[in-house]
């Protein structure tokens, strides 16, 4: 470490929200040519150091030094000034306009605006670092690895040599993961310091040179990569010890509890989404979904819980003594009029399952405003279900009375699966159920599913993480293109098999 | 040294103030408005700002009558308010108000000059309050029903119904005028009083302010207690949640404007019935437009928008007066309304954030 150069130092970094210190005196280097992995658990403080960095918070107090000479750092202007560069989760591009158009906005330059010089240097960036990007083509157009791209390219363009990168993989397929850390790679390679949050140990592992972490806002210490280990990291980011593996009982009397006979869904503009899907879920089992995002596993479990149009199938609600009632054609209250118990824990927790602006004791009330005597709604029940959740799942929240959209994700996640496990269901479908979560709240997850497991409820568990639904699931059903590519047991699957599936239809015969 | 300065002041967001202290910032954003408005008051008319200020008083307080007047502006304002606000809790910005009392307004008239003297008295005004409430309702629900089906976009669509409103208004005026060729109607049964709204002891508006009491206590417990108001506000947040938890989203706009719309209705009914006893196409006043304004400043909670209504009320009223008493020109009244006004909605800045000045050199030495 002796012989890097600091890009950056932060010293004694504070930052406060009202009464809540988001960083206390953080103390943080950041070298030429290194990639830092930053960790940390869901609201521990990343985001907002990076975030004070370009220039989006200013700090109420510390220090911060650039290439050794203290800057203020006022603006995302004056990060950029400093060469100084942060991709976003949310990406902050202009649909209508091109790639070009995108990176070039914004800039100030002498003379007239030179798209085709522009384009010529963007393919320039391109070409040095291994990125692949047509600057003509209009953002609409482009897939989420291809906007990202774009962001990158964009700061690139400004002239950055310190790049932050805010959970970039989380929306990513392995694959574009793959290029993406060859890319990261050859930058570090040129010099270039590069921070990078993520959740995922083995993404740390396989990119990272160094380890920084923080724990409540407080920096807890740093270490190279290839001296340390996922189990080590984690318990320095949650402060104690946290068994890693999840537990995987046998199935207790598997009973067909949800059939899907030949479902078949389009889009509102036509586009097959689902193709003659057929599969059983049992009570007392998970059974995974997996497959490449955007392979027809919302529209799934939208058809599931009543809320997708549907062209053609059926879905069967099997109950213990046998009798089938068809969910087909209702919508959620009448699947709930009809005595089945489903609860759905949607992939938009904000934007579906939860009001952001409401309150834990309202958004309870989402389920069971209907129970309340004649015109009103009943509110003490939900807020007592609200402080049980908080303590049976420790949400950490200032009070019931807190908007859930300023929980940090991981309790938010607790909330919204919390309420759906409460009205004890007999099917519980989750989507993504663990995306953005840090890992000590994500095992708390995997625990509460298994749980549900136990109690004989049929989980329909949708994941991208492989290894996580290897070692939860039963069963795992491989999506391709809206088919269904086989279905196979849990116990024995290899990521490579399931991966194949993914990919191809089947799985790829000529290898067996 | 190279180091550069920080900036002389950054704002971040505060904590939950206590109530004193937030209530103490509007006082202090008020005291200032005054202040200003004084100096604005010296330097453009050379006149004494405390006389101005005692005239205003005197214009909104001054006697029995001009309380009565006060308290019946801010019935008719805060009935409009509350009209427009479960359409906005739901995120459904109906700015048709206006249209809409045109409507309950035009109704009621047209109740009172077609059966008025034909029928008794008590049945005509039920038809009367039927006829508003329909009428208003119909005007809102239009907007609902294309928005809820087609989706499309409401605040053009409820603007251009209030045109409509203002020209049919504008029609029956020359069928109904009174005499022919005078382009008003006047006061109708000016006489038999046939279809005016019952007096209650010798208080000519007293009934309007408790109709809209009643209204304003009802609407509170609507939106915060009862499953339609919890649906109308889970619809305004998201959509999406909405159908997620079974909520029929068509059926809760359509129900909401309908509700908007004869609440409008009711204003209108109110407007002809107990107060003008005639319709104009200019009987609301662009009061459809200042009660957005009041939900807005009231945060769409019913028992505050009658502090907002008092106070754009009081201000108008004020204005109005010291225009006549001291001869000035109309706008020097809204100068004095929009500076206060200017700082009343100014200081919620200051109580959601707060400003960080610079610490004095010394002082970062101290802590360095």
């Amino acid at each position: 470490m002796d012989n890097m150069t600091a890009a950056v130092k932060m010293r004694n970094i504070t930052k406060r929200f009202g009464p809540v210190i988001a960083n206390d005196k953080v103390w943080l280097d950041i070298y030429k040519g290194e990639i830092l992995a930053l960790l940390g658990e869901n609201g521990s403080g990343k985001t907002t150091l990076m975030n004070m960095l370009s220039g989006i918070y200013y700090p109420d107090e510390g220090e911060i030094l650039i290439r050794d000479t203290p800057v203020s750092i006022r603006s995302p202007k004056d990060a950029f000034a400093l060469g100084i560069g942060m991709i976003h989760q949310h990406f902050k591009l202009v649909d209508v306009l091109t790639a070009t158009e995108n990176i070039v906005l914004g800039l100030k330059e002498e003379g007239r605006l030179n798209l085709d010089a522009a384009a010529e240097k963007i393919k320039a960036i391109c070409d040095a670092y291994g990125f692949e990007l047509d600057p003509k083509q209009k953002i609409y157009n482009m897939t989420v690895s291809q906007k990202q791209t774009v962001e990158i390219v964009k700061v690139l363009y400004r002239g950055a040599d310190i790049l932050i990168l805010d959970e970039p993989t989380a929306v990513l397929t392995p694959q574009e993961t793959d290029k993406l850390f060859t890319v990261l790679r050859n930058m570090r390679d040129d010099g270039k310091a590069i921070v990078i949050i993520t959740h995922k140990m083995h993404e740390v592992e396989a990119l990272s040179d160094r380890v920084a972490v923080l724990r409540h806002g407080h920096f807890v210490g740093d270490m190279l990569t290839k001296e340390t280990n996922a189990q080590e990291m984690t318990n320095m980011m949650v402060g104690h010890p946290v068994v890693l593996n999840i537990e995987r009982p046998e199935p207790v009397d598997p009973k067909p509890r949800i059939e899907v006979k030949n479902l078949t869904v389009r889009s509102i503009d036509g586009v097959l989404k689902l193709e003659d899907v057929s599969f059983t879920a049992c009570s007392g089992e998970i059974l995974g979904i997996a497959g490449i995002s955007g392979s027809g596993q919302k529209e799934l479990l939208e058809a599931i819980a009543g809320l997708q149009v549907v062209e053609s199938g059926s879905i069967s609600y099997i109950e213990d003594d046998g009798t089938r009632e068809e969910l087909l054609g209702k919508d959620p209250l009448a699947i709930a009029g009809m005595g089945v118990a489903l609860s759905f824990v949607p992939e938009d927790r904000l934007g579906m399952g939860l009001v952001g602006s409401m309150d834990l004791a309202d958004n309870m009330m989402l389920r069971s405003f209907r129970r309340g005597k004649g015109l009103f709604t009943d509110r003490k029940s939900p807020r007592a279900l609200a402080e049980k959740i908080v303590s049976d799942l420790s949400v950490s929240t200032p009070s019931v009375s807190t908007p859930v959209r300023r929980l940090s994700g991981g309790n938010v996640q607790k909330v919204l699966v919390g309420r759906e496990i409460s009205s004890a269901p007999s099917v519980l479908l989750t989507a993504y159920a663990v995306r953005g979560l840090d890992i000590n709240s994500s095992y708390t997850i995997y625990e509460l599913i298994n749980q549900q497991k136990a109690a004989g409820v049929a989980v329909i568990y949708v994941g991208e993480d492989l290894d996580v639904l290897l070692e939860l699931c039963d069963k795992i059903l491989v999506l391709c293109g809206g088919k269904v590519s086989g279905v196979i047991p849990g116990r024995g699957a290899t990521k490579r098999k399931v991966g194949m599936m993914m990919t191809r239809l089947g799985g790829g015969e000529e290898d067996e | 040294m190279n180091k550069q300065k920080t900036p002389l002041m950054h704002i971040s967001k505060r904590a939950a103030l206590p109530w004193y202290i937030s209530w103490g910032i509007r006082a202090a954003a008020i005291i200032l408005a005054l202040i200003v408005c004084a100096i604005i008051t010296t330097a453009l008319t050379g006149l004494n700002p405390l006389a101005v200020y005692g005239t205003m008083l005197e214009g909104a307080f001054g006697t029995p009558r001009k309380l009565w007047i006060l308290g019946q502006n801010i019935a008719i304002l805060l009935c409009i308010s509350l009209a427009l606000t479960p359409a906005f809790r739901m995120r459904f910005w109906n700015i048709g108000g206006e249209g809409q009392v045109l409507a309950g307004a035009l109704a009621t008239a047209a109740c009172m000059i077609l059966l008025g003297e034909k029928i008794p008295n008590w049945l005509l005004i039920i038809i009367m309050v039927g006829a508003s409430i329909a009428t208003g309702a119909i005007w809102g629900v239009i907007p609902a029903i294309f928005k809820a089906k087609w989706n499309t976009n409401e605040t053009l669509f409820t603007l251009m119904m209030n045109y409509v409103a203002t020209q049919l208004v504008a029609f029956f005026v020359i069928v109904w005028e009174v005499p022919k060729g005078s382009g008003k109607i006047g006061i109708i049964h000016q006489n038999s009083m046939a279809g005016w709204l019952p007096q209650i002891g010798s208080y000519k508006y007293l009934l309007n302010i408790l109709i809209v009491a009643v209204i304003c206590v009802l609407m509170y417990f609507y939106l915060n207690y009862t499953k339609h108001g919890y649906e109308i506000s889970v619809v305004g947040e998201s959509e999406r949640t909405a159908r997620y938890v079974g909520i029929k989203t068509e059926r809760v706009i359509i129900r909401t404007m309908l509700l908007s719309g004869a609440l409008c209705g009711v204003a209108g009914l109110l407007l002809v019935g107990g107060t003008d006893h005639t319709v104009t196409t200019t009987i609301a006043g662009g009061r459809g437009f200042t009660g957005v304004m009041v939900a807005w400043l009231a945060k769409f909670n019913p028992i505050f928008m009658i502090f907002a209504s008092f106070l754009l009320v009081f201000l108008d009223r004020g204005a109005q007066e010291i225009t006549t008493i001291f001869g000035l020109n109309q706008s020097f009244g809204d100068i004095l309304t929009g500076v206060i006004l200017f700082f009343i909605i100014g200081s919620e800045f200051f109580i959601s954030y707060k400003l960080n000045f610079r610490k004095r050199e010394k002082e970062v030495q101290e802590n360095v």
